[in-house]
């Protein structure tokens, strides 16, 4: 049936619940509020105080504790309000969750998703409009997932909360309630590394992931009135990442442009073009190309600024076009 | 000889002895000797050049054991910080295993020789994986009650760290975490009065540990931490607190750190020689000894007789560490992600 990104979140996290009583869900009003995008909404109705939780507002706490408590069994998924507020919790998220494994030879696991929405374009300024998956894509032992659409978003979120490791789990805000698309009733798994091919194409490929795989979708069915064929690659998870499919479509057409909404230097961009640059460069017609958001801290509240930091349909569209004509 | 002055809700008046058989106190007794000897058998591997690295426990022992004994094995998660080494051998760890520990051997079962030291962890034990950033195991510890909870199981979470982590954020995110949702855990504060250098006076502008529980509406208490029976009794009644149902408790226990912070360090150039003399005569475990004796459940021939058997079994783990494998450098790539 067709739903919302958000009210993909939600079903998934509903179906997931009923099917494994290991699954505790907690985070700054996720319980009686539902959550302050409504993700949650109706959970702790359904399943109870103790396993949707109202937790003190303190990110380390909640991303400790369900260390914690997946030690001691349960499937925590705990939900920081904002991605822009997750930085309390890094020291828990990449020195505990992230290394816990490795660090124990194998002898204790750390099974959580963390989800966090990301990404601006909804008025929500400096700090609740960033994109943080470059820290964390760094760090091996964590996993990093950003779906694009509704039906990514429940395939993927089942099996980040059947896998034995932890994940942290990128919404888009500003898809929660814009992308809409058709969502199976019965549970399905995406495994984590696989990206999809979401257009195929032949003159152009751009590579993307969780939203601006959206904006590059609409950006290609332009360009193809044109005369462009562009090709869509969503990643999906940037870790673990789909490098065959990276070069798979890079060899394809010859032209590569990477999108993301984070700012440029040091982006996931750059890994991406590494990849394809030590990989398939002599299959290239062109230079890697990225398109970013600016190297500025962070997203700007005035709508003006808001939009001219944003990449949207229209700035891919005239990149790929720019690329295409190389 | 017990005695703990209490800060929030006293613990119920017990017998000198802790109520404990002369058979567990000779056992307290064992495990605080052997956590002595041990520890000194890494300074002599270190100062040998076998051990690159040694950071100890010594004071800590009647602390760590008697919290140990006051605690169930078969159903309690200890969370441990790097001076533990008395607490988890009284939770079942072995000579052999801290040994391995030490020299880096495969067969380390905190981490395959992976981490430093005495970042215990012993998943068959019950003992929680740790790491070298200070008070994260505090937040550990609250979760593993939070499950408990959830699973209906009666466990206690116990998290053990000293004086200078209860500045961290974690810390105080634990206790506030797990106070307002009354989660069955103690926190056991080994307070040796410094922070590698940094002594508790330019650490906090109060004197005690155990009054940071009053922000949080728990018992703190103040623990003679050079007693372990002191220990015992207060940990108990932590313990009892939690499997109730009431909620966290704070041990503010005072210890002596008769060594340096680690075998980097050298204290002798920020304490007074004075300072490190008192502590020394302070030391936990003739004092423990003494008593014993006093109550007559222990003499001159049972101690040497213990101190043959610990030599023995000191030995015999060092020699056991230095014959086994270190870990294969093919297998570095190993456990980043389940297989």
């Amino acid at each position: 049936m067709a739903m919302t990104y958000l009210e993909a979140v939600r079903e998934t996290l509903r179906q997931e619940m009923r099917r494994d009583a290991r699954i505790i869900i907690y985070g700054e009003d996720v319980g009686v509020r539902g959550g302050v995008f409504r993700a949650t909404e109706g959970l702790q109705d359904e399943f109870g105080e103790d396993r949707v939780m109202d937790s003190p507002l303190a990110e380390s706490a909640i991303i400790g504790t369900a260390i914690g408590a997946a030690i001691n069994g349960l499937r925590p998924v705990p939900e920081i309000q904002f991605a822009d507020f997750i930085f309390p919790a890094v020291n828990q998220i990449v020195q505990e969750a992230a290394r816990i494994r490795y660090r124990s030879n194998g002898t204790f696991g750390v099974p959580i998703v963390i989800r966090a929405p990301y990404g601006g374009g909804i008025h929500g300024a400096l700090y609740h409009s960033q994109s943080i998956e470059a820290f964390f894509a760094h760090v091996p032992g964590l996993k990093v997932v950003m779906p694009a659409t509704p039906y990514d978003v429940k395939g993927l979120l089942a099996a980040s909360i059947e896998d034995e490791d932890p994940v942290l789990f990128l919404e888009h805000k500003g898809a929660y309630r814009s992308i809409r698309g058709d969502v199976p009733d019965e549970r399905y798994l995406i495994p984590l590394g696989e990206a999809e091919v979401k257009r195929e194409g032949t003159d152009v490929s751009i590579i993307s992931w969780g939203m601006t795989v959206n904006s590059s979708l609409k950006a290609a069915e332009n360009l193809a009135k044109q005369g462009v064929s562009v090709e869509v690659l969503d990643l999906r998870t940037i870790r673990p990442l789909d490098t065959e499919a990276i070069l798979k479509t890079a060899k394809k057409t010859g032209k590569v442009l990477v999108v993301h909404e984070d700012n440029l230097t040091g982006g996931f961009g750059g890994e991406v073009s590494a990849l394809i640059a030590e990989h398939a460069l002599f299959h290239l017609d062109a230079p890697i190309r990225r398109l970013a958001g600016p190297d500025v801290p962070a997203m700007p509240y005035a709508p003006s600024l808001e939009h001219a930091f944003l990449v949207t349909p229209e700035k891919i569209e005239a990149a790929a076009k720019d690329l295409a004509a190389f | 000889m017990a005695k703990a002055k209490a800060k929030g809700k006293a613990p119920a008046k017990k017998s000198a002895d802790g109520g404990l058989s002369t058979e567990r106190l000779h056992e307290m007794y064992y495990h605080m000797v052997m956590a002595r000897a041990l520890d000194e058998r890494c300074w002599v591997m270190n100062r040998g050049g076998q051990a690159p690295f040694v950071i100890s426990g010594q004071g800590h022992e009647a602390a760590q054991v008697g919290t140990a004994m006051a605690l169930d094995p078969t159903q309690d998660f200890l969370c441990p910080y790097y001076r533990d080494l008395g607490l988890v051998l009284a939770f079942g760890v072995t000579p052999r295993e801290v040994m391995c520990g030490l020299l880096a051997r495969a067969n380390d079962p905190s981490s395959g020789g992976r981490q430093m030291p005495s970042h215990w962890g012993h998943a068959a034990r019950r003992i929680i994986t740790g790491s070298s950033p200070v008070a994260t195991q505090i937040l550990h510890a609250a979760g593993v009650a939070l499950a408990a909870r959830v699973r209906g199981e009666d466990t206690v979470a116990a998290a053990f760290f000293g004086e200078g982590s209860s500045n961290q954020g974690d810390f105080h995110e634990g206790l506030n975490f797990a106070s307002v949702h009354r989660l069955p855990v103690i926190f056991v504060c080994e307070n040796n009065g410094y922070a590698i250098s940094v002594p508790v006076s330019k650490q906090m502008a109060i004197s005690s540990v155990a009054a940071r529980a009053a922000g949080y509406g728990i018992p703190g208490v103040e623990v003679d931490g050079l007693d372990p029976l002191a220990v015992y009794q207060a940990t108990e009644a932590a313990v009892a607190r939690a499997r109730r149902g009431e909620g966290p408790s704070l041990l503010d226990v005072k210890v002596v750190r008769l060594t340096s912070h680690s075998s980097d360090d050298d204290q002798r150039s920020y304490r007074p020689a004075e300072d490190l003399a008192a502590e020394r005569a302070q030391d936990p475990l003739p004092r423990f000894r003494s008593w014993m004796e006093s109550q007559g459940i222990w003499d001159d021939q049972q101690e040497q007789q213990l101190m043959i058997r610990i030599k023995g079994e000191v030995d015999d783990a060092t020699e056991f560490a230095l014959a086994s494998p270190v870990p294969d450098a093919g297998t570095l790539l190993d456990h980043v992600y389940a297989p």
